[in-house]
């Protein structure tokens, strides 16, 4: 079918967020809400030979990836998704602003909104800066592209995405998240969510880097992945975060990978249907070998596929949200 | 020194150094307190009458943990504006620490400060000068000579002392003058890169920890020290309940230790962090609720002899930061005796005595100066408290050069209606 503006349809309206901050916060209906949009997109859009990968459905709208730390994949994601929407996307990092002359994130932001923007994607390395904006900026969407250790909404959107596409429920799925739990978003965003759409996260990996504060928040934690290989359904292999570690958590990368790398005899042992999705970027050898991560069991191009439908779902409801919010004021 | 007389009638006058507790006439002259009750006689002609009925009449507060960021630092304080808020908050005394830039580590460095407080005319301060020379914690300062010139007790705040050897000789220096070594305890390495506590929230949010036992362990280490070489040693803004158990056992051995608790760690936790509002970063850091009931038990049993604000401003820009970087610390020393009421008094935790006892007797005898008592002959520092006074505490309340303070707009109730400081009412509500 050919989809247009005209005929796709509004935001449900069970959605009334003009941010994505985090998953933490979200109901599950709004999950739900953003989880069926994306797929819809994936679906009608993305996957479509009808429509050219494009519904224009935010033509005339703004949106500004302010991206503090170094990222290509998402930022990237997030501008195709921005672009197949028919939104215009400028991209800002911080080694071109002023930000390295000590100007404030808030300040940095008033001055690209006094630009006439829409819509703020932003990452930085420190937890809350998505709320410091949104909460300084005005009639303006603010999507939370990673902030630090705290979140990583989107990410842990087309994980779960990722993992409802193939077993067609969370409900009852036992995921393990494995690796570098302390430093990583993308684990605290997919363990909110896990865990409202009912399915059993486990997270695994050395002591050093798994927090055991997990338990008195409902989650198992267990420091061997060789213990949990039967019985997991999904395996979120996270990356190291060496840029996040003030110590060395664990004696070497070899030790590591010994200890944790999903390898083909460690997939031997797990259920046959066993997922394996991974955020990215990969570290071949390290977290994941190579004949895995290539192999039948191995999500993660779907994932980069879903991860544009789910920023075009997130900019789509949220920009909405901003639009609808404005005229109320203006017919008040 | 004013040489007008006053006399404050009909307060309830409270006063542990003395004991005393009851309905009383309270009779100043010549900047010096005279006495309770004293026969109609010995009134002088002319005297300035106060009506103190309903109100509560102690000594002067004292608060022995004020940064005043003078010099370096003035965009966020000065001993005028820093004195100037402890005094519209009824302190009559306050003790500046010595992380300044320079640091105070020299004798005209304690001059400075005299100096500007005289000429401030508000409150008086008391300069505390650094254990270690630039407080770099490597060489002991000129703490004899700083001494002399008026420091009233050292401390390298901002920084623990890293290096044992240096922290026993300071120690041990110390007890011959007679003066307190006053620590802010922190294990370096354990905080580094720390924002806020350790423990369930810091997880969720995925903020670096300072773990309870940075504090602990340097704690423990102190009372070691203290305690081999015999000297008084005090722990500033204590929160953790390890820390609490070191100071009580060490106590009941005789240690010559005492402990300070700030009034935010007595009505804040952790969870605060959740708004990742830079209010709510400090050092040491706000904890987890087992760790705030341990202080407030403490403060109870006396474990905690004293509560001080560490009072820290930091300019607005400064705060507005990503949380990150923005820097630790609040201001507290307008919200410090309401929170006390609130918290301690009004729970029926602490009688008033007790009360007096923390924020202005004990922490004068810590420091070795003569306030925070009534007795007959002192100098006459008084704070008129009204205990039932319902208000709100706003922007337009604040008399600090900063605004750094989570408790803004928060309602509350108690209040010093008047400071007298060397027989001068400095500021009246």
């Amino acid at each position: 079918m050919k989809w247009t503006p005209e005929n796709w349809g509004d935001v449900p309206s069970g959605w009334t967020r003009s941010h994505l901050l985090g998953l933490e916060d979200l109901s599950v209906d709004e999950i739900t809400i953003l989880l069926d949009l994306a797929d819809r997109f994936r679906r009608e859009i993305l996957d479509s030979p009808d429509n050219f990968r494009k519904l224009p459905l935010l033509s005339g709208k703004t949106i500004v990836n302010l991206f503090f730390e170094n990222s290509t994949r998402t930022s990237t994601s997030f501008g195709l998704a921005g672009r197949r929407l028919g939104a215009d996307v400028v991209q800002f990092s911080s080694s071109t602003s002023s930000v390295s002359k000590g100007e404030t994130v808030v300040d940095t932001a008033k001055n690209i909104q006094a630009m006439g923007i829409d819509a703020v994607v932003v990452r930085h390395s420190c937890p809350g800066v998505p709320r410091l904006l949104a909460q300084n900026l005005k009639n303006c969407a603010v999507v939370n592209a990673g902030d630090g250790a705290h979140e990583h909404p989107t990410q842990g959107l087309l994980d779960i995405l990722t993992i409802r596409q193939h077993f067609g429920s969370l409900k009852g799925l036992t995921v393990a998240v494995v690796g570098d739990i302390s430093h990583s978003r993308v684990a605290r965003s997919n363990i909110f969510a896990l865990l409202k759409l009912g399915a059993t996260p486990i997270v695994c990996g050395p002591s050093t880097l798994v927090s055991p504060h997990w338990e008195e928040f409902g989650v198992e934690v267990n420091y061997s992945l060789d213990k949990i290989l039967h019985r997991v359904d999904v395996f979120n292999l996270l990356r190291i975060q060496f840029e996040r570690q003030v110590v060395r958590p664990f004696p070497s990368i070899l030790e590591y990978a010994h200890l944790y790398a999903m390898n083909s005899e460690r997939l031997q042992q797990c259920k046959k249907d066993a997922l394996i999705i991974a955020p990215g970027p990969i570290n071949r050898g390290v977290e994941i070998t190579p004949e895995v991560a290539d192999g039948p069991n191995s999500a993660i191009l779907d994932q980069v596929t879903n991860g544009v439908a789910v920023r075009m779902a997130v900019l789509w409801a949220t920009i909405s949200m901003v639009q609808k919010n404005a005229e109320k004021s203006l017919s008040n | 020194m004013s040489t007008q007389s006053i006399l404050i009638e009909n307060g309830r006058v409270v006063d542990p150094s003395q004991q005393l507790d009851k309905t009383a006439n309270l009779l100043i002259a010549n900047g010096k307190i005279v006495g309770i009750d004293v026969a109609a006689d010995d009134i002088p002609d002319g005297v300035q009458r106060v009506d103190a009925t309903d109100k509560i009449v102690t000594p002067g507060l004292v608060d022995m943990h004020v940064h005043l960021r003078q010099p370096g630092y003035e965009e966020a304080e000065t001993v005028a504006t820093g004195a100037r808020a402890a005094l519209h908050s009824g302190f009559t005394s306050i003790a500046c620490p010595p992380n300044t830039d320079p640091p105070i580590d020299s004798q005209a460095h304690v001059a400075l400060i005299y100096e500007l407080a005289a000429s401030a005319r508000q409150c008086n301060v008391f300069p505390i000068c650094c254990i270690s020379k630039g407080r770099e914690g490597k060489e002991l300062a000129e703490l004899g000579i700083l001494f002399e010139s008026g420091a009233v007790a050292c401390s390298d705040d901002g920084s623990s002392v890293e290096d044992s050897e240096l922290m026993r000789r300071a120690l041990e220096y110390c007890k011959m003058f007679d003066k307190t070594v006053l620590c802010h305890e922190e294990s370096t390495p354990l905080a580094k890169g720390g924002i806020m506590h350790e423990g369930y929230v810091s997880n969720l949010l995925g903020l670096r920890g300072i773990p309870a036992e940075a504090e602990d362990v340097m704690v423990s280490r102190d009372i070691a020290l203290a305690e081999s070489v015999d000297a008084p040693l005090h722990i500033m803004h204590v929160s953790t309940e390890g820390a609490l158990a070191s100071i009580r056992r060490a106590k009941s051995r005789g240690v010559k230790v005492t402990a300070e608790v700030t009034p935010h760690h007595i009505t804040l936790t952790d969870e605060e962090l959740r708004s990742f509002d830079a209010n709510f970063k400090m050092n040491p850091p706000l904890r987890s609720r087992k760790h705030v009931d341990a202080c407030i038990e403490a403060l109870v049993d006396g474990t905690i002899d004293v509560i001080a604000t560490d009072h820290a401003p930091h300019s607005v820009e400064k705060k507005l930061r990503e949380l990150d970087v923005a820097p630790f610390g609040i201001i507290g020393l307008e919200t410090a005796l309401p929170l006390a009421i609130e918290t301690l008094v009004d729970s029926g935790l602490l009688t008033w005595s007790q009360l007096v006892e923390k924020m202005a007797f004990n922490p004068s005898q810590i420091l070795r100066i003569s306030r925070g008592t009534l007795q007959p002959g002192v100098d006459a520092d008084v704070t008129i408290i009204d205990p039932n006074l319902e208000w709100i505490y706003t922007r337009a309340e604040i008399r600090s050069k900063s605004q750094n303070s989570p408790f803004l707009n928060r309602k509350l109730k108690g209040r010093a209606v008047m400071t007298i400081v060397s027989g001068e009412i400095r500021y009246q509500l």
